[in-house]
């Protein structure tokens, strides 16, 4: 993978709002911030009622998600482009879902939804109307899903990285201030993981860093680029943004988001965890 | 924006005690400014949330007790950094002139 085929520019989507091929599709933390404006002929998804299973603790399965696609008007070969707030942080989850279930063709708007704003470029509060598909997933492509288990046999085998804020790493907190919902039975971090916290990985207008600076963020930390990766945050959200870094940007073979993140692995019984600043030990 | 009140957002419904409040203003030679994005930062000055102002200029943010940095960005204008101090039970008003 490289920038040119998982990232596009404001530019690039403007002179595109006209394409029928293309679907932008804003996914917001603010899942109203899509019906105060948006870019012309976006449509919405929105992360808590429609990407997450409403029962159980997963996502939509393979049928669910078809039906939601379709429902969008979404088709197998459209280019999705995905944008949102926070630097893309809720569009590059929905990326990384896009991917899971086998959509080809799907990019970030580079900055998301402020450097659009930024750029003072137009937003509408019109919402359009596409004609319903039939849209085909695949299966879910586990190499790039973790789950718990894994993540217990990676200590101190694998690159694991906790995207969380540096608080949140050494357990002062449970979860970020300002989103406290979601939160573990315990504080603290998966020994031998390293911190390298998401925003890290984009400037101040939402961009990505170039290749360049994000290389240096991971080989400070000690990355070693023959291992396999896995990421994780706190529900998983801030993690994909980091996967889509390492796997898409950066072109990492093997690297994982771990969606149960720390609300899965901080609530399970028996497993080791450090707390503190360091990575710890494995046999922590 | 609905419930604005001059020099300051609406409390209706925040259970001021138990909130670390810090809330205020984005303006422009005294003009409201919509659509700004004010991040908040940690001690560290690490990221913890985002939210454009709304068309009144208006944000607010749940934070914790101590030191963190509003840093603002908006069309047409440069980052303003602003440091405020939070603490629960409490509203801290910030305006923040680009």
């Amino acid at each position: 993978m490289s920038r040119e085929n998982s990232l596009v520019s404001a530019q690039w989507v403007e002179e595109h709002l006209d394409d029928p091929k293309v679907v932008l599709v804003e996914v917001d933390e603010d899942t109203s911030a899509y019906d105060k404006g948006h870019i012309r002929g976006a449509i919405k998804l929105d992360w808590t009622s429609e990407l997450q299973d409403q029962v159980r603790r997963d996502f939509l399965n393979k049928q669910q998600f078809e039906a939601l696609l379709s429902s969008k008007g979404v088709g197998n070969d459209d280019t999705v482009i995905l944008y949102g707030g926070n630097n893309n942080w809720f569009a590059a989850y929905a990326y990384w879902y896009f991917k899971l279930y086998g959509h080809q063709d799907v990019k970030l708007l580079d900055g998301g939804r402020k450097k659009w704003e930024l750029d003072s470029r137009e937003l509408t509060e019109e919402t359009p109307d596409r004609a319903a598909t039939t849209y085909t997933a695949q299966d879910q492509d586990k190499s790039i899903r973790a789950f718990r288990d894994e993540v217990v046999e990676a200590i101190g085998v694998k690159n694991i990285v906790d995207v969380r804020s540096p608080d949140e790493y050494a357990g002062r907190l449970l979860a970020p201030a300002h989103l406290p919902q979601e939160q573990a039975q315990r504080a603290g971090h998966v020994p031998t993981s390293v911190n390298v916290p998401w925003s890290k990985n984009a400037n101040d207008d939402g961009t990505f860093k170039s290749d360049e600076a994000l290389k240096a963020l991971y080989d400070e930390v000690g990355f070693d680029n023959g291992k396999d990766t896995i990421a994780l945050c706190r529900i998983g959200e801030r993690s994909s943004l980091t996967w889509f870094v390492l796997h898409e940007l950066l072109g990492q073979e093997n690297v994982k988001n771990y969606d149960g993140s720390w609300t899965e692995y901080g609530s399970l019984v028996g497993v080791p965890v450090v707390l503190g600043d360091e990575p710890g030990e494995a046999s922590a | 924006m609905c419930g604005a009140t001059e020099g300051g957002l609406s409390l209706a419904g925040v259970d001021v005690a138990k909130e670390a409040i810090i809330q205020g203003q984005v303006v422009r030679g005294g003009d409201p400014v919509g659509g700004a994005y004010v991040r908040l930062l940690d001690r560290t000055g690490e990221f913890t949330a985002e939210v454009p102002t709304s068309a009144t200029g208006h944000f607010r943010f749940f934070a914790g007790d101590g030191q963190w940095t509003l840093r603002t960005l908006a069309p047409k204008a440069e980052p303003v950094d602003r440091k405020v101090h939070a603490a629960v039970g409490s509203v801290a008003e910030v305006q923040i002139a680009l």
